[in-house]
């Protein structure tokens, strides 16, 4: 038996995301008393052995480059080959993206319990349970996972890296692969910035920007600081950012280390998706702005004359001219 | 062409979150529900749109879920479609809904499948997925943009950073996010004619309960807000470095 976990990459590139599943596959493997052992499909330029200094012991490779284009089906079926050469009882995906698309799939291929959004290890002390995120962050729960095989989606974000030593034995699988129905015509990638989801620090505007040519100072401040930049929902709405911007409720739920929002309000869709944040800044002139209540540190002031004070200070602090 | 938009009731946006019976149930006392937004702005719109394109378009919707549902499912047929159908069974289950919903789809030959994203009250982003390996199609989650061309389909979805544009022949599973169409409200005339639209109910297929909620919990309270006075922001920025240790 083994925790099998599922290395999600970019253009040849392991993405952030997966090297948080694959510490909390190598604990969770530990726990259980059985090895971790990891799954990579496509082309990859790093070095694949190097991961072993997050605890998995055997990476399998299909290194098959008609995977460099995500198509769910025909991944699923490359993985679930890589679940029986593994002999694997586990399974873990980040719950990021193309994770969403991924784990219910194996998860229904392999008649596998499903808990996607895991906030923590798994409690193993009496049966399987999985601890996940509910209602957009605002409640947790306890999910037993009852058949022999599980499939578990960990949130992006909510598990610390952690790196000891190792080298992890690469082996290739020749495993068969689908025609992919999904043709990809088209990749547009914002470039220079950082992706939202996998941003340690977001710096978000709302209303209280007034207007899209006020948004200089917030991507400065982002700059600075090496953060994604964000919106609430009737920012995008109104088109003063893209739609890809908009985190909340019915946007994008994200969980930074740091979320700096700068005259938002707060409404509750829009804490929603912001507050598995570990540390929220709120700068906002209405004393009354609900978002106060979900803050760690708040301002109440206005944004224009305190933002370009903040942006002096970090640039202080960080030694720019 | 024949569509199948999957609906879910969820308690409203604003709905207070607590839980009765030793943490075990959500308090459903005084909460107002909704059809789940994913399934309403984006999915059945979309849906809608593509329906008002091509009349000829069947459309039906899909709930599984008990009779406390059928005010939600009246409300989706205000908005548009032909008729719904209603699987009676009541389950937290991922698996086990995603194979009513398979089941249905299978039986109705339907050349379309759309989902929301994830319903907002259990964050599962599961079904389409489950659904899609159940009748062996293809699938794009998180689709921004769909249309269609002849059998042919243009999909937009999100990726890390950034969107990719793909092409799949019908039939086809898709689930559905923001930007694939604008919020629509029922009009009086939608509202009159739900009430005559067909819904049936149907007795659920025989599947598999693979999890099981044990109980809930809510997050730690915040310690509360720590106000640094507006003329002094370069504070702000001190603690944060020294006390947060986030820049």
């Amino acid at each position: 038996m083994s925790v099998l976990i599922y290395i999600d990459q970019a253009e040849g590139h392991v993405k952030k995301a997966s090297l948080e599943a694959l510490t909390y596959g190598a604990k969770l493997a530990a726990q259980l008393g059985t090895t971790a052992e990891a799954v990579v499909l496509g082309t990859v330029t790093e070095d694949l052995a190097a991961l072993g200094k997050y605890g998995v012991k055997k990476i399998h490779h299909v290194s098959n480059d008609t995977l460099n284009h995500f198509d769910a089906q025909v991944f699923t079926g490359v993985i679930a080959q890589a679940v029986t050469a593994a002999n694997a009882d586990v399974v873990i995906f980040s719950n990021n993206v193309d994770g969403k698309a991924l784990a219910p799939r194996l998860a229904a291929r392999l008649k596998a319990g499903l808990v996607t959004g895991a906030a923590a290890l798994p409690d193993t002390s009496n049966g399987f349970v999985v601890k996940k995120t509910v209602f957009s962050g605002k409640a947790f729960a306890n999910v037993a996972i009852n058949s022999p095989i599980k499939v578990i989606a960990l949130n992006p974000n909510a598990f610390k890296i952690e790196a000891g030593e190792g080298t992890a034995e690469v082996a290739a699988l020749n495993a068969t692969v689908e025609a992919s129905k999904v043709k990809v015509t088209q990749v547009n990638k914002v470039t220079g910035e950082v992706p939202l989801s996998e941003a340690e620090i977001v710096v978000s505007g709302g209303r209280g920007l007034k207007g899209p040519e006020n948004w200089g100072m917030i991507e400065e401040l982002a700059h600075l600081l090496h953060a994604a930049t964000a919106c609430s929902r009737p920012v995008a709405d109104v088109h003063w950012r893209p739609h890809h911007e908009h985190v909340g409720q019915t946007g994008l739920a994200i969980a930074p280390n740091l979320y700096i929002a700068i005259g938002i309000s707060g409404a509750i869709q829009h804490l929603a998706g912001v507050n598995r944040s570990k540390v929220i800044v709120v700068i906002n002139k209405d004393p009354e702005a609900p978002f106060f209540k979900a803050a760690d540190y708040g301002i109440v002031g206005d944004a224009f004359e305190v933002v370009p004070k903040i942006i002096e200070a970090v640039k202080k602090l960080k030694g720019v001219a | 062409m024949k569509i199948l938009v999957c609906i879910s009731k969820t308690p409203d946006t604003t709905a207070k979150i607590a839980f009765t019976d030793n943490n075990t149930k959500f308090a459903t006392d005084g909460v107002q529900w909704i059809i789940n937004p994913y399934d309403e702005w984006y999915s059945l719109v979309r849906a809608i749109e593509l329906k008002e394109k091509d009349p000829s378009t069947v459309l039906h919707l899909l709930t599984v879920a008990g009779a406390e549902a059928d005010p939600i499912i009246r409300k989706a047929l205000a908005l548009g479609g032909d008729e719904a159908i209603r699987v009676n069974a009541d389950s937290q289950d991922s698996f086990y809904i995603a194979t009513q919903i398979a089941e249905v789809a299978k039986q109705g030959n339907y050349d379309l499948v759309f989902t929301g994203r994830e319903t907002i009250d259990y964050n599962g982003s599961s079904i389409g997925g489950m659904v899609a390996e159940l009748l062996n199609l293809p699938y794009v989650a998180l689709a921004t943009k769909f249309d269609l061309n002849g059998t042919t389909a243009t999909i937009t979805r999100e990726i890390e950073g950034g969107e990719e544009v793909c092409e799949a022949a019908l039939p086809l599973v898709v689930s559905c996010q923001k930007g694939m169409a604008e919020q629509r409200i029922p009009n009086m005339k939608g509202i009159m004619g739900a009430r005559t639209k067909p819904l049936k109910v149907v007795e659920p297929a025989a599947a598999d309960t693979l999890t099981s909620i044990a109980g809930f919990e809510l997050p730690p309270a915040k310690a509360g807000v720590k106000l640094i006075p507006a003329d002094n922001p370069a504070e702000l920025v001190r603690l944060l470095h020294e006390e947060a240790k986030q820049i």
